[in-house]
């Protein structure tokens, strides 16, 4: 099987280090080079086909008229150019998603570390609480929620009437341009499930000596809070914002369902996904639609190099524990 | 802090908490009694029990629409979801195995590009991927819906079970090779059983992905004999008038039955899927 592999070169520095891996008894990997993929081959294909690929022809779609049924027309910059000058809607998409973003991710966020810090007081009924509050995260994402959420949001629905009760009359909040959005960042929130059973696995691995001891030399909750457990839970704090606003980014279905399938009154909720969908398969600008997955990607790898870099900054491994 | 006694705060806590479980689960608890309101009392009045039990919703939207019965949209659904999730536990437990256990060239280039591919937003590669299965013919089937699984384009399943297959003792393979097992049969015969928690938590999140699932259903299935549930509820949208109101959330109401069935079957392997790996919901 070894005759397939070039052998290492002798002066690389990387050749001793991986011999000496592969001869430790135990914690060797098969030589097995035509096997290995026999195994990838799935995956080897569908990365060619369905990622690689499609990622170079949308990457050349993007300068390009599109209609998918004739010839792709080369037009150099003029989709992004659109973009940003003349296009109303997409910057409405922008500006919606940015927002959603900026209050959704950090919101969902704090209320999942404070219910999953409730909940770490070691005492009964946890593995409930646990389960009844990640209930939502698994059905967020579905239409049948959005719809829901559509009614309790509506002029007539429990929310007005609770908050017409409490003195606070509003509209209906899915019509009015300046509610719609928010009820689709309180969908965001509800599904706060998922981050917080994180938050909670990390919380577990805190000596409570730590806290006792801290306690101890007087440090009140607060200061136990900021000293102690927010940076030993820096690294999931960072791992949830990265994977949070990632998803957040590419929200569609509440946006589709709550604005009615359109944006919403006045496109409060146009988000970039939808507008993204709607100028690629209802209007089939599949150019101008490539151009935009192209902005979105690079806007999503900026924003998560910029949590990358300054993670340095906020982010705390301790040397021993944390690596395993 | 200590000013309180200890059943105090306990107590406290409960109630807090308590609160927040009725704030968290009442969206559903809502949804499941408005399904059976008199379609003019679902927004007319607060209380959640209904004045007397209708259940004409249900009959007026399993009749679905253009001809097409909500029966075949969960068939539909059934069967996307269903072969998901046989292809997707498949191929990606074939790559992982590679990943985890096999040693071959670019084996750490293409980890770390499988990796990437996590955080690729997939409307980079839909528009393409759409011509390709227009150009096949293929659109408004679900091959466009199953073939990316067959093919471990779900990068995160293939990461959680190479994490997984990582944790299982190497001597085990080992014995077997060394027993004359053959790579083939050390996969299927030692480490995939071993794997059985891995493919179990990859199956069920493929099942509620796949059911939940609504933009690219959307954008390969016109055929409203091809619709799946989310499909058929998007018919609501378009046309929520209030006589509709009954059917919609009766159709919401059994839309969100598998997933809850799932849920209270494997709640627990599930949180704690989401806690060791970071799945997210």
């Amino acid at each position: 099987m070894t005759t397939l592999r070039t052998p290492d070169p002798p002066v690389a520095p990387v050749a001793p280090a991986r011999v000496r891996r592969r001869e430790r008894p135990g914690g060797r990997r098969r030589k097995s080079q035509p096997e290995a993929f026999a195994f990838l081959a799935p995956w080897l294909l569908g990365a060619v086909a369905l990622t690689v690929g499609p990622m170079v022809v949308s990457l050349y779609l993007s300068f390009t008229d599109y209609d998918l049924f004739t010839t792709p027309k080369w037009v150099g910059f003029g989709n992004f150019a659109h973009m940003f000058t003349g296009d109303d809607r997409y910057l409405q998409s922008v500006e919606v998603t940015l927002i959603y973003v900026l209050v959704s991710v950090p919101l969902k966020l704090t209320v999942s570390l404070l219910v999953a810090m409730l909940l770490n007081t070691r005492r009964g009924g946890t593995g409930f609480y646990r389960a009844a509050f990640y209930a939502p995260s698994l059905l967020g994402a579905s239409v049948a929620a959005a719809l829901v959420w559509r009614a309790l949001f509506m002029g007539g629905g429990p929310v007005n009437e609770v908050l017409a009760f409490l003195g606070w009359h509003t509209p209906s909040w899915v019509d009015d341009p300046r509610f719609s959005l928010a009820s689709i960042v309180l969908l965001g929130v509800w599904q706060f499930g998922a981050p917080m059973v994180i938050f909670l696995a990390g919380l577990k691995q805190i000596p409570a000596e730590l806290h006792e001891a801290a306690a101890i030399d007087g440090a009140g909750a607060f200061r136990r809070f900021r000293h102690i457990t927010l940076p030993v839970l820096s690294p999931v704090i960072f791992f949830n914002l990265v994977m949070e606003a990632i998803h957040a980014f590419q929200a569609f279905t509440p946006a589709f369902v709550i604005g009615g399938g359109r944006g919403g009154p006045a496109d409060a909720d146009l988000f970039y996904t939808l507008y993204l969908f709607e100028v690629g398969f209802q209007d089939f600008r599949m150019g101008y639609a490539s151009a935009m997955a192209w902005v979105l990607l690079v806007v999503i790898a900026i924003v998560t190099a910029i949590v990358f870099r300054t993670a340095k900054l906020w982010v705390f491994y301790d040397d021993a524990e944390a690596r395993k | 802090m200590t000013a309180l006694p200890r059943t105090a705060r306990s107590a406290g806590r409960h109630v807090l908490c308590l609160v927040i479980v009725a704030v968290v689960l009442y969206p559903l608890v809502w949804l499941a009694f408005a399904s059976v309101k008199p379609p003019d009392e679902i927004l007319s009045r607060l209380a959640l029990l209904p004045t007397r039990f209708v259940f004409d919703g249900y009959a007026k939207g399993w009749e679905g629409a253009a001809d097409v019965g909500f029966g075949r949209f969960f068939l539909n659904s059934f069967l996307v979801a269903g072969l998901s999730v046989v292809a997707n536990v498949l191929s990606c437990s074939l790559a992982a195995f590679a990943f985890a256990r096999l040693e071959f060239r670019f084996r750490g280039a293409l980890f770390a590009f499988m990796l990437t591919t996590l955080m690729l937003p997939y409307h980079v590669t839909l528009i393409p991927q759409y011509v390709i299965f227009q150009q096949a013919g293929l659109v408004d089937t679900f091959v466009p819906l199953i073939l990316p699984k067959l093919l471990a384009t779900e990068a995160f399943f293939v990461f959680l079970i190479v994490q997984f297959m990582r944790g299982i003792p190497r001597e085990l393979d080992e014995a077997a090779t060394i027993d004359g097992c053959s790579v083939y049969r050390t996969f299927w015969h030692v480490v995939l059983p071993l794997a059985k928690p891995a493919l179990v938590t990859t199956s069920i999140f493929t099942f509620i992905w796949t059911w939940n699932d609504f933009f690219t259903q959307m954008v390969y299935l016109n055929g409203t004999e091809k619709f799946t549930v989310p499909l058929g509820l998007r018919l609501f949208v378009d046309t929520s008038s209030e006589s509709n109101f009954g059917a919609m959330f009766a159709m919401s109401a059994l839309a969100l039955v598998p997933i809850v069935l799932f849920f209270l079957a494997f709640q627990r392997l599930l949180v704690e899927g989401v806690s060791t790996s970071g799945l997210k919901g």
